[in-house]
C-alpha cells in the first residue's frame, strides 16, 4: 500500500517532476530595481519560530541596517540567503531570475553573496595578502588551483582591495597577529575579493574601539553602490552614522522600516527595542 | 619546476645536500674502499641506510596530510605494506623455477596450498612496468575510495583517524589468511633478483640505496612543489578553518580527496623500495602499531616542514636499530616516552628548535 501511495505521488498528473523543471536562470536580473526579495519566510527550530512570516526587500546598491533586539532572527535571516539554513516555507529570490531555495552554500557564494560572520575568521596561519589570495574569485579546482599563480590583475587586484580595507602596509604580516578590528576588515576585504553583488555584514563593530568604527563606517558606505550592502547592528550611533534606511526585526517579522529618526520615534519600536533599554 | 619551490626552505635545502653527499659517498666507500679500511662502508650498512630512506619517504608522505591537510592518518602503513606487496608479487615471481618445489608457474606457497594456477591477481606481475604501476595503483585507488566515503560524508578528526586505523587492521587481518593468496602469516619472501640483478649482490644493494635516495628527493620536491602553491595553501586553510575555506568556494573535499590519494601513492613507492632492501613483506606491515610509529616520527621531527619529517624518521629509526640492539624490550617504552616528551616539551618537533634557533640568531 505504502508503494502505491508513493508511487500516486510521484506520478501525479497535475506536477512536472522535480528534475525536469528547468534550473533558473544563474544570470543576476536586478532590472526592476531589487536585488533580494524574502517573502513569507517561516522557519521553526524545535518548535520555535524564529522567523515568522518575513517579508523583506533589498534595493540594488542600497546601504540597509538591520536592527533588532537579541534573538530577534537577523543571524537566522542571513542563514536562509546564504542557504546555510532552508525555510519551511516561503521564498527568496536573488534578483528576477535566481531561486535562492534550490542552491546549495557554494552555489550562493559563487553568484555573488558574501557573508561575514559574527566571529571573524580569517586563516590565522596565512598572511594578509594570501587571507585574499584564497578568497579572489577564481577557477577554484583542484587542478587549476595547483597551476595557479597570481596574474599581474589579480595583484592590482589585491593591492586595490588592500587599499579598500586599509592594510597596505600589513600584507606580509600574519593575520593571526592583526588586531580584531583589522581582522574584521580583512574579513570584509576576502569578502570583496570574491567580487560579491550583495555583501552580508553581521556585527562588523562587536569589540571595535571608536576609531576602528568610524573606519568601518567610512568603509562599509564606501563599498554602498557598487555592492549592496545588509548590516546587521546593535550599536545604535555606528547604525546612525551608516544607514539612510533601516529595519527593525522583532521576533522573526519586521516590526518597522525607515530612516533612523522614523524608526526611532515609532511607538512600536520604543516599547519592544529602544524602550527596552537594550540600545545604549 | 618554478624557483619557489626551495625558496626559502633552509632546512630543505641544507637536507637536500646532506642526503646528496651522503648518496655520492656511501656508494663510493661501500665499493671502491677495500673491506679492511676503516672508512669501509659495509653493504649492511648500505641496505640499513636504504631502508631508512624509504621510511623518510613514508614520514613525507604521513606528513603532507598530517601537517598540511590536518588528517591525521594512522592507516598510512596500510599504503606501504599494499606498495611492498606489490613489489613482492613481482619479485616472487622472478623466481621462477629456484624455488623449493621447483615449479615454474607457481609461487612456493602456492604449490604447498595445492593450488593448481597462478590467480587472476597474479597475472602480469612477472612484467616489471606492470607490477611498478601497481605500486602506484593499488595504494592510491584504495586511498581514492577510502576519501571518497569519509570526505564526503564529512568524517574529521579522530573518527577519521579511527576509521584509517581500522582499515590498516582489517587488512592485516586479511592478508594473515591464507586464501587470501598472499603468503598468508609468512607473505612473501626468497626473493632472488630484481630486473634481472641478484639481490645479494653489492652492486644491486647500493643501487637500490640510491633509488630510495632519488626517490626520496623526488617525493620531496614533489609535497614541496604542492605546499608552495596555491593547492597548499589552500590545504592549510582546510587544516586551520575548514569550513570556512568551504564557504569562499573550495571543495574542500575533493581537495582532501587528491592530496590524500597523492600521499598514498607515495607511502606505496616507499613500500616498493622497502621490500627488496629488507628482504621479505608480510602482513605484520599492516599491523596498526606501525602506522602510530610514522606520526610519532613526524611528531619528533616536527610537522608541517617535510625536512622534519625526515629527520624524525632517521633519527627514530636510528634509535630504534640501536636500542633493539641492547635493549630490545625498552624500545617501546622509549618511544612512547620520546613522544610524550616531544609533544610536551617541543610541540613543533626538532625541526621548530631549529627553526627558532634561526629566527634568534
Ligand atoms: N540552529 C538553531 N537551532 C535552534 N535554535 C536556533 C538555531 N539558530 C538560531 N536559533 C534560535 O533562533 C532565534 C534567533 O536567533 P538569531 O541568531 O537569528 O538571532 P539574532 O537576531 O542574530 O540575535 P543576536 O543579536 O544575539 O545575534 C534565537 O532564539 C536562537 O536561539
Ligand atoms: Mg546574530
Amino acid at each position: 500500500m505504502k508503494t502505491l501511495d508513493t508511487l500516486r505521488t510521484t506520478m501525479r498528473r497535475d506536477q512536472v517532476w522535480e528534475i525536469m523543471v528547468p534550473k533558473t536562470g544563474l544570470e543576476l536580473d536586478i532590472s526592476h530595481g531589487t536585488i533580494l526579495y524574502l517573502e513569507d519566510i517561516s522557519v521553526t527550530f524545535d518548535g520555535f519560530r524564529a522567523i515568522n512570516h518575513l517579508n523583506l526587500y533589498i534595493d540594488a546598491g542600497e546601504l540597509r541596517c538591520i536592527i533588532g533586539p537579541n534573538g530577534a532572527g537577523k543571524t537566522t535571516m542571513m542563514d536562509i540567503i546564504t542557504g546555510k539554513t532552508r525555510p519551511d516555507t516561503g521564498t527568496a529570490w536573488f534578483g528576477q531570475s535566481i531561486d535562492l531555495l534550490r542552491l546549495s552554500e557554494p552555489e550562493i557564494a559563487s553568484l555573488g553573496i558574501g557573508r561575514k560572520f559574527q566571529k571573524p575568521t580569517v586563516f590565522e596561519h596565512h598572511s594578509v595578502m594570501e587571507n585574499l589570495e584564497l578568497a579572489m574569485a577564481a577557477d577554484k579546482r583542484v587542478w587549476p588551483t595547483l597551476l595557479a599563480r597570481l596574474t599581474p590583475e589579480q595583484h592590482e587586484r589585491i593591492d586595490g582591495v588592500l587599499e579598500t580595507i586599509g592594510l597596505q602596509e600589513h600584507r606580509a604580516r600574519r593575520a593571526g597577529a592583526l588586531s580584531h578590528g583589522q581582522k574584521q576588515w580583512l574579513e570584509i576585504g576576502m569578502l570583496l575579493m570574491q567580487d560579491p553583488h550583495l555583501l552580508l555584514v553581521d556585527e562588523p563593530v562587536a569589540g571595535m574601539t571608536h576609531q576602528e568604527m568610524d573606519r568601518t563606517a567610512e568603509l562599509l558606505k564606501s563599498l554602498a553602490g557598487r555592492h549592496t550592502v545588509v548590516v546587521v547592528e546593535h550599536d545604535m550611533d555606528f547604525v546612525r552614522s551608516i544607514a539612510n534606511k533601516v529595519t527593525v526585526l522583532h521576533q522573526g517579522s519586521v516590526l518597522a522600516e525607515g530612516t533612523m529618526d522614523e524608526v526611532q520615534n515609532d511607538p512600536r519600536v520604543i516599547e519592544v527595542y529602544l524602550g527596552g533599554g537594550d540600545g545604549h | 619546476m618554478r624557483l619557489g619551490t626551495l625558496h626559502l626552505d633552509r632546512g630543505g635545502q641544507i637536507f637536500l645536500l646532506l642526503l646528496a653527499l651522503t648518496t655520492l659517498l656511501v656508494p663510493v666507500l661501500n665499493l671502491a674502499v677495500p673491506a679492511d679500511s676503516p672508512l669501509h662502508v659495509s653493504t649492511f650498512t648500505v641496505t640499513l641506510l636504504g631502508k631508512y630512506l624509504t621510511y623518510a619517504l613514508l614520514a613525507i608522505a604521513v606528513d603532507l596530510v598530517w601537517g598540511y591537510l590536518g588528517i591525521l592518518s594512522l592507516g598510512h602503513g596500510a599504503f606501504f605494506a599494499l606498495g611492498g606487496y606489490a613489489m613482492g608479487m613481482y619479485l616472487m615471481r622472478q623466481i621462477g623455477d629456484r624455488g623449493v618445489y621447483g615449479n615454474p608457474e607457481l609461487p612456493d606457497f602456492m604449490v604447498f596450498l595445492n593450488w593448481q594456477e597462478l590467480p587472476w591477481f597474479w597475472q602480469g606481475f612477472d612484467i616489471f612496468w606492470f607490477a611498478a604501476l601497481m605500486v602506484m595503483l593499488v595504494p592510491g585507488v584504495l586511498a581514492f575510495v577510502f576519501g571518497w566515503l569519509a570526505f564526503r560524508s564529512r568524517v574529521t578528526g579522530v573518527y577519521l583517524s579511527i576509521i584509517t586505523q581500522a582499515l590498516t587492521y582489517a587488512l592485516m587481518l586479511a592478508f594473515f589468511r591464507n586464501e587470501m593468496g598472499f603468503g598468508g602469516n609468512n607473505g612473501l619472501t626468497d626473493f632472488k633478483d630484481l630486473l634481472g640483478f641478484d639481490l645479494q649482490s653489492d652492486a644491486t644493494r647500493v643501487g637500490l640505496f640510491i633509488a630510495s635516495a632519488l626517490a626520496v628527493v623526488g617525493g620531496y620536491l614533489a609535497c614541496r612543489y604542492i605546499v608552495t602553491s596555491k593547492l597548499g595553501r589552500v590545504t592549510v586553510a582546510i587544516r586551520d578553518a575548514e569550513s570556512r575555506t568551504r564557504f569562499i568556494g573550495y571543495r574542500v573535499e575533493r581537495f582532501k580527496l587528491w592530496v590524500f590519494t597523492f600521499s598514498a601513492v607515495l607511502a606505496g613507492i616507499a613500500g616498493a623500495l622497502y621490500v627488496p632492501q629488507v628482504g621479505i613483506i608480510n602482513p605484520g606491515e599492516f599491523s596498526p602499531i606501525n602506522s602510530i610509529e610514522i606520526v610519532v616520527w613526524v611528531a619528533i621531527g616536527g610537522r608541517a616542514t617535510l625536512y622534519g619529517a625526515v629527520l624524525g624518521a632517521l633519527l627514530v629509526n636510528y634509535g630504534k636499530t640501536y636500542l633493539t640492539g641492547v635493549m630490545p624490550d625498552a624500545w617501546l617504552f622509549a618511544l612512547g616516552g620520546l613522544f610524550v616528551l616531544v609533544t610536551l616539551l617541543l610541540p613543533q618537533g626538532i625541526a621548530g628548535l631549529l627553526r627558532r634557533k634561526e629566527a634568534t640568531a
